[in-house]
């Protein structure tokens, strides 16, 4: 199995997390978003979707994270925790996992992207109400995770770790990598992590993460042919 | 019937599951929610859903929101034919594929611009959409088409293979919605064309029709809407434009 994976990206770190916590030997085929390599001809062979993470199993080709979780899971007939198929349990992971790509994932990722991208594409900062709307939209994501999802349970479906938690953590780790803090003043998403890390493993947390959590050295790192190629899409965005 | 669901016939994701619990005759009961006035803030409706939103499901003492892990419920309480979300692992995580990258990549704010193109323009906000606005909305919603009929809708066939999935209902929805403001995308796209014929088929016109009704008539649903929800409709609406 190869994973076309750029730690960067939150989709690309639960399908990273996952593989490694399930033992499933994959090859690492590292794809560099900021030299836009995902735009290249080389990887458009691989996926037209230009996305990252994309799994290849033999000839088959899948993107899509929460795609490439379930396949992994039925595959390697990981333990059934991961992904219950109790009738109810599956019913609450999938809730999570289609409830977070508008929610959780979109606002985290915004945050990232005002903070991290904003001044390099439009060079200059981000204004003020900008970001204040953004904030407040992924603080009503951490509301709802603590308090529709998680409420008083270890984990967002019950006792044990599943995949809806391995790819919230991903999604979090996005805007705290940017140097927002959203675990003070959070006791159950604090204690919630620790958990996570816990079951997931302290090394292979801080593998996953290391990244991301260097986020601010983008734009020293980000190749500026690339940053050109990038720019009209993501002036798109911002304005 | 113990099984209920809460729908408003606007909201794309509450056709799909309308036309999927239809199709397969299940036994659940559909209680109509209008969200233009406001139904989804009640205390009754937040006992079923409290992020207020439809669809919502209520089986028994298990409540749940979310059109897609509702479908995948229904599917395997009821053991509906295979098709619908085959287990089988390759014909799986295709659905899967499309049913996440569907959330972004069609599901996106240039829709909701063209379905609130009335809504704005019209009695309930009182402004102009920008022109460059619904020049990017149009070149986005083009540019996802494109994406659909390219990579996702299978020759001759559906999204997921040969038979019709959750994936054709989730994505005909989504596609009919421009419809509501007069914009109707099948125009000069034969691929696409041709695969909504087949899903209409599929599901049977009588009730696709049904399905669409509403959407079909929403021009002149916002000219009646009550002006004391404009108020509601409006932060919402210049945050999607802004």
């Amino acid at each position: 199995m190869e994973l076309y994976l750029d730690l960067f990206s939150q989709p690309c770190r639960a399908v990273f997390l996952l593989a490694k916590v399930l033992e499933i030997p994959f090859e690492f085929k590292y794809v560099n978003l900021a030299t836009g390599q995902h735009l290249g001809d080389e990887f458009g062979k691989i996926s037209m979707m230009r996305k990252v993470p994309v799994m290849k199993d033999g000839e088959f080709v899948l993107t899509e994270s929460t795609a490439i979780l379930e396949y992994m899971v039925q595959k390697h007939r990981a333990p059934d925790h991961w992904f219950p198929s109790e009738l109810l349990l599956r019913a609450r992971i999938n809730e999570y996992l289609s409830w977070q790509h508008t929610n959780l994932r979109a606002h985290g990722s915004k945050i990232f992207l005002l903070k991290m991208l904003f001044p390099l594409m439009m060079g200059c900062e981000v204004p003020k109400e900008k970001m204040d709307a953004a904030m407040e939209d992924l603080n009503m994501s951490l509301i709802q995770l603590e308090n529709y999802f998680l409420q008083n349970k270890p984990f967002i479906i019950g006792d044990k770790i599943s995949v809806a938690d391995i790819v919230a953590m991903a999604e979090i780790m996005q805007p705290v990598g940017t140097g927002v803090d959203v675990f003070t003043g959070r006791p159950t998403l604090s204690a919630w992590r620790d958990r996570v890390t816990a079951q997931v493993g302290v090394e292979l947390f801080k593998e996953a993460n290391e990244v991301i959590m260097k986020a601010k050295d983008l734009s020293q790192n980000i190749d500026k042919t690339a940053l050109e190629m990038m720019k009209p899409k993501f002036q798109k965005m911002f304005s | 019937m113990s099984l209920k669901l809460f729908l408003d016939m606007i909201s794309q994701p509450c056709r799909s599951v309308f036309l999927f619990a239809k199709k397969n005759n299940l036994p659940v009961e559909v209680k109509l929610i209008s969200l233009k006035n406001g139904e989804q803030h009640t205390e009754k409706f937040r006992k079923v859903n409290p992020l207020r939103k439809v669809p919502a499901l209520k089986d028994g003492d298990f409540c749940m929101g979310e059109s897609i892990p509702m479908m995948e419920y229904m599917a395997e309480k009821f053991n509906t034919p295979d098709h619908w979300f085959p287990k089988d692992l390759q014909k799986r995580a295709r659905v899967n594929e499309y049913l996440s990258w569907q959330h972004l990549g069609i599901r996106r704010v240039c829709f909701k611009l063209l379905s609130l193109r009335e809504e704005v323009d019209g009695p309930v906000v009182k402004l102009e959409v920008p022109e460059d606005k619904m020049a990017r909305a149009m070149e986005d919603l083009n540019w996802s088409l494109d994406l659909i009929e390219k990579t996702f809708i299978k020759d001759g066939g559906f999204i997921g293979g040969e038979q019709i999935s959750i994936a054709d209902l989730v994505a005909i929805v989504e596609i009919m919605q421009p419809f509501a403001s007069g914009v109707d995308v099948f125009q000069g796209r034969a691929k696409l064309s041709a695969w909504k014929e087949r899903v209409v088929q599929a599901v049977g016109k009588e009730l696709f029709d049904e399905a669409h009704k509403t959407i079909l008539s929403a021009k002149d649903s916002v000219k009646q809407l009550d002006s004391s929800k404009v108020e509601y409709f409006r932060p919402r609406v210049l945050r999607l434009i802004s």
